[in-house]
């Protein structure tokens, strides 16, 4: 009998929380906005969020395969980088667009940085950069929800003058009956996904409070206005960039100092690009630079140990 | 009992399992037919065999004696004849000269073992000489010398005795039972400790868990004013002493000192009763409470067990397994430690004997670590351990000074949280170890 006993390091019970368990919730905080995009957007919103998701698995296990490591689809990680670039593509892409950007954001972006929590990026903004930079047309030819796909222009965009048209009401704006990425126009289901995530304790406040905060009062300030402010905060990416993107694990500060820091700092970014910078707008390029300076914020937000004592030189 | 709970930062609030053996009432062990005695359980210098094979031995005697200061005097627990001394494997390690005797079963008690008088009259000397001669060592886990804890330094002035039963471990209801069915000796032996060290304010910490325990503590303290039973959230680390301390007085032991640095000493409750007994019948400490428990045991229990007890011969009392064991652990499961074999006898500092089964023992496969930050938010010393393990796996030891390696209290609540299943714990432990070495080697 002696022989099959294990001794190992203490401690000898584990919670059971689990990678993939995460990585559900992640996937059950997305559905809502993604059944809304195929709603407003219908058959070719479902297609492009399948051929991203597809292609982003599809991109981890031949690439896994091809090193000779262990496939790790199953932690659905590969499904959630999907997700979410699919949720940063126009609703009247080309079927390559997702393909191509999910390969990207997975080989390139994840992988070749050591794989999952090493990606100093977050790896669906990356790849929405990268496409936004090659083909910037179709990555900025929004149409109208529903079936017609009229083009239409983003609501920050007319709100910065740079296209012609009359603002959508508040209400679509929340509602997402608005043109825009496919994942990013229903703010209401997007911060019901961020709720869920903050329940399940798969995020914390930190990063989504203190970035939409800094834009709002930025706004405020220099935006023109209450009914500005709205529409800055319910357009574009900010509540996926806020609860979803800037709240990745691997390209986000672990300190809690770091993550209130961050979250500033991005919104900072966002509202500074949208009021002052060339593009309307600004959630996407404020995560990526942020996500650049979180190991260096990390290094000088280190905790101050318990019952830790000046050092006398 | 409506008492407000105190606590500390962090933490984390594993299941308790506390059911399998919280019920069951305090039963004498039967009998063992021989007792395997170490000559070290504790921290500190080990024993010498003051017996030699052949010499008949009763229970109280004296068997091996302390040199050194920071060591605790070993008794046997039986009557009989001395069979060996020799090396043999104990809980804490492999190659410890032990004692085996084998019991005449007639429990003869040796003639130094009588009542010492009334606490009022001893003086503090007398108290801490008591306690040093009855071997009494730290029942909490680690084991350090009772007698030691009680001589601090003419410049540590202590105000406050603190004993801890918190029990914070899951699993482990030797505590709580000792609470439940002899309050009476635990304040007895707090108010002991607090003569020792000359301060009028006492506490007993228990947590919010126990409500029994809590009620039975504070009706057995009704008539001291100076000791107080305070009510401590159930959350683990909280029977740590640093974070006992800071949850029942607010004060913050500095990184590395020791309790005695802010005025406090902590005591385990088990550690108290001991004391009770050492003073009021003279008995040293030849047997203690272990909790029986685990998946894999028939019929947990809570026993009264002679030190020296083979782990075996208790479990066989407790229905023997249900299912094939996968892993023995002296303690409870966050930092108890793993054994090699059911052969190895119980020591002073045995306040578990818990049985996984094979499912449950099987080390899980560890993933990416994917910066999640649980580990950080966690940790009751404010360490990162996800960056420690980091550097620890890469051999980079001096570099896990910077993250205050050392402050780790190998509590294994990262290890616990863990969604990857990281070996948190396990390297920075390695760690430690590397960097302590390496600072023994400079001096």
């Amino acid at each position: 009998m002696d022989n099959r006993l294990i001794a190992s390091s203490s401690p000898h019970i584990r919670s059971d929380e689990t990678v993939s368990r995460i990585m559900l919730d992640v996937i059950i905080a997305l559905l809502p906005a993604t059944l809304a995009s195929v709603y407003f957007f219908k058959l070719n919103a479902f297609m492009l969020i399948a051929l991203s998701v597809a292609s982003a698995v599809a991109t981890e296990a031949i690439f896994q395969k091809a090193r000779k490591k262990p496939i790790t689809i199953n932690d659905l990680s590969a499904v959630v980088t999907g997700l979410l670039v699919a949720f940063n593509i126009p609703a009247s892409a080309p079927w390559w667009i997702p393909v191509i950007g999910s390969a990207f954001a997975i080989a390139i972006v994840k992988q070749f940085f050591g794989g999952l929590g090493h990606n100093f990026m977050n790896p669906a903004l990356a790849a929405r950069a990268m496409l936004l930079a090659s083909w910037p047309t179709i990555m900025t030819d929004w149409v109208k929800p529903g079936v017609d796909a009229v083009t239409t222009s983003t609501p920050l965009a007319i709100l910065k003058g740079q296209a012609e048209g009359t603002l959508p009401s508040l209400t679509d704006m929340l509602l997402g009956n608005v043109g825009g990425s496919l994942g990013e126009t229903s703010a209401i289901l997007l911060i019901i996904g961020g709720i869920y995530l903050l329940y399940r304790g798969v995020i914390n406040w930190r990063i989504p409070f203190t970035y939409i905060g800094t834009v709002a009062v930025i706004m405020l300030a220099f935006g023109g206005g209450v009914e500005n402010t709205a529409y800055h905060l319910l357009a574009g990416g900010l509540m996926l960039g806020a609860f979803f993107m800037a709240t990745d694990y691997s390209s986000s500060p672990v300190t809690r100092k770091g993550q209130i820091i961050f979250g500033i700092g991005a919104g900072l970014l966002t509202a500074i690009i949208r009021l002052k910078g060339g593009y309307p707008e600004g959630v996407s390029y404020s995560i990526l630079l942020m996500n650049i300076v979180a190991p260096l914020i990390d290094k000088y937000t280190s905790p101050k140990v318990f019952g830790e004592v000046k050092q006398n030189a | 009992m409506n008492l407000k709970s105190f606590t500390f930062k962090g933490g984390i609030h594993p299941p308790h399992y506390k059911r399998y053996s919280e019920k069951a009432e305090i039963e004498k062990a039967e009998e063992p037919k021989v007792v395997i005695i170490p000559m070290q359980q504790h921290i500190g210098a080990p024993c010498e065999p003051i017996v030699k094979v052949g010499d008949k031995v009763k229970v109280g005697q004296k068997i091996g004696e302390a040199k050194a200061f920071v060591s605790a005097p070993v008794h046997s627990s039986v009557s009989g004849l001395v069979k060996k001394v020799s090396s043999m494997d104990t809980p804490t390690g492999s190659g410890v000269m032990c004692i085996t005797i084998e019991s005449d079963g007639l429990n003869e008690i040796h003639e130094n073992v009588k009542p010492k008088g009334d606490i009022e009259k001893l003086t503090k000397e007398e108290i801490i000489e008591i306690v040093k001669e009855a071997g009494i060592t730290g029942q909490g886990g680690a084991g350090f010398p009772t007698h030691v804890k009680l001589s601090p330094p003419p410049d540590k002035r202590i105000d406050t005795v603190i004993l801890n039963g918190a029990e914070c471990e899951p699993f482990l209801t030797a505590d709580h039972r000792l609470m439940l069915e002899h309050p009476e000796k635990v304040v007895y032996g707090l108010r002991a400790l607090m003569k020792a060290v000359g301060v009028n304010k006492g506490y007993i910490g228990i947590e919010n868990n126990k409500p029994d325990a809590i009620s039975a503590m504070v009706k057995a303290a009704e008539k001291d004013s100076d000791i107080e039973v305070i009510s401590l959230v159930a959350k683990y680390p909280q029977g740590d002493e640093k974070r006992l301390i800071n949850a029942a007085t607010g004060r913050v032991v500095p990184s590395g000192g020791l309790p005695m640095d802010v005025g406090v000493i902590v005591n385990n409750v088990g550690t108290a009763y001991s004391i009770a007994n050492a003073i009021q019948i003279g008995m040293p400490l030849v047997e203690r409470i272990v909790t029986v428990t685990g998946s894999a045991i028939n019929t947990p229990k809570n026993l009264m067990v002679k030190i020296g007890t083979p782990f075996k011969d208790i479990i066989a009392q407790c229905g023997g397994f249900k299912e094939a064991p996968g892993k023995i652990i002296m303690g409870g499961p966050m930092m108890g430690l793993a054994q090699f074999t059911d052969e190895v006898p119980v020591i002073k500092g045995t306040s578990g004997i818990l049985v996984l089964n094979e499912k449950e023992a099987k080390i899980p496969e560890p993933n990416p670590c994917i910066r999640c930050g649980k580990c950080v938010y966690i940790c009751p010393v404010n360490l990162q351990p996800l960056f420690i393990s980091q550097l620890s796996l890469k051999g980079q030891y001096d570099d896990t000074q910077r993250y205050h390696v050392l402050d780790c209290i190998e509590c294994g609540s990262c290890s616990f949280v863990c969604p990857s299943k990281r070996p948190l714990l396990q390297s920075i432990k390695v760690a430690k170890k590397e960097v302590l070495a390496k600072r023994r080697k400079a001096n």
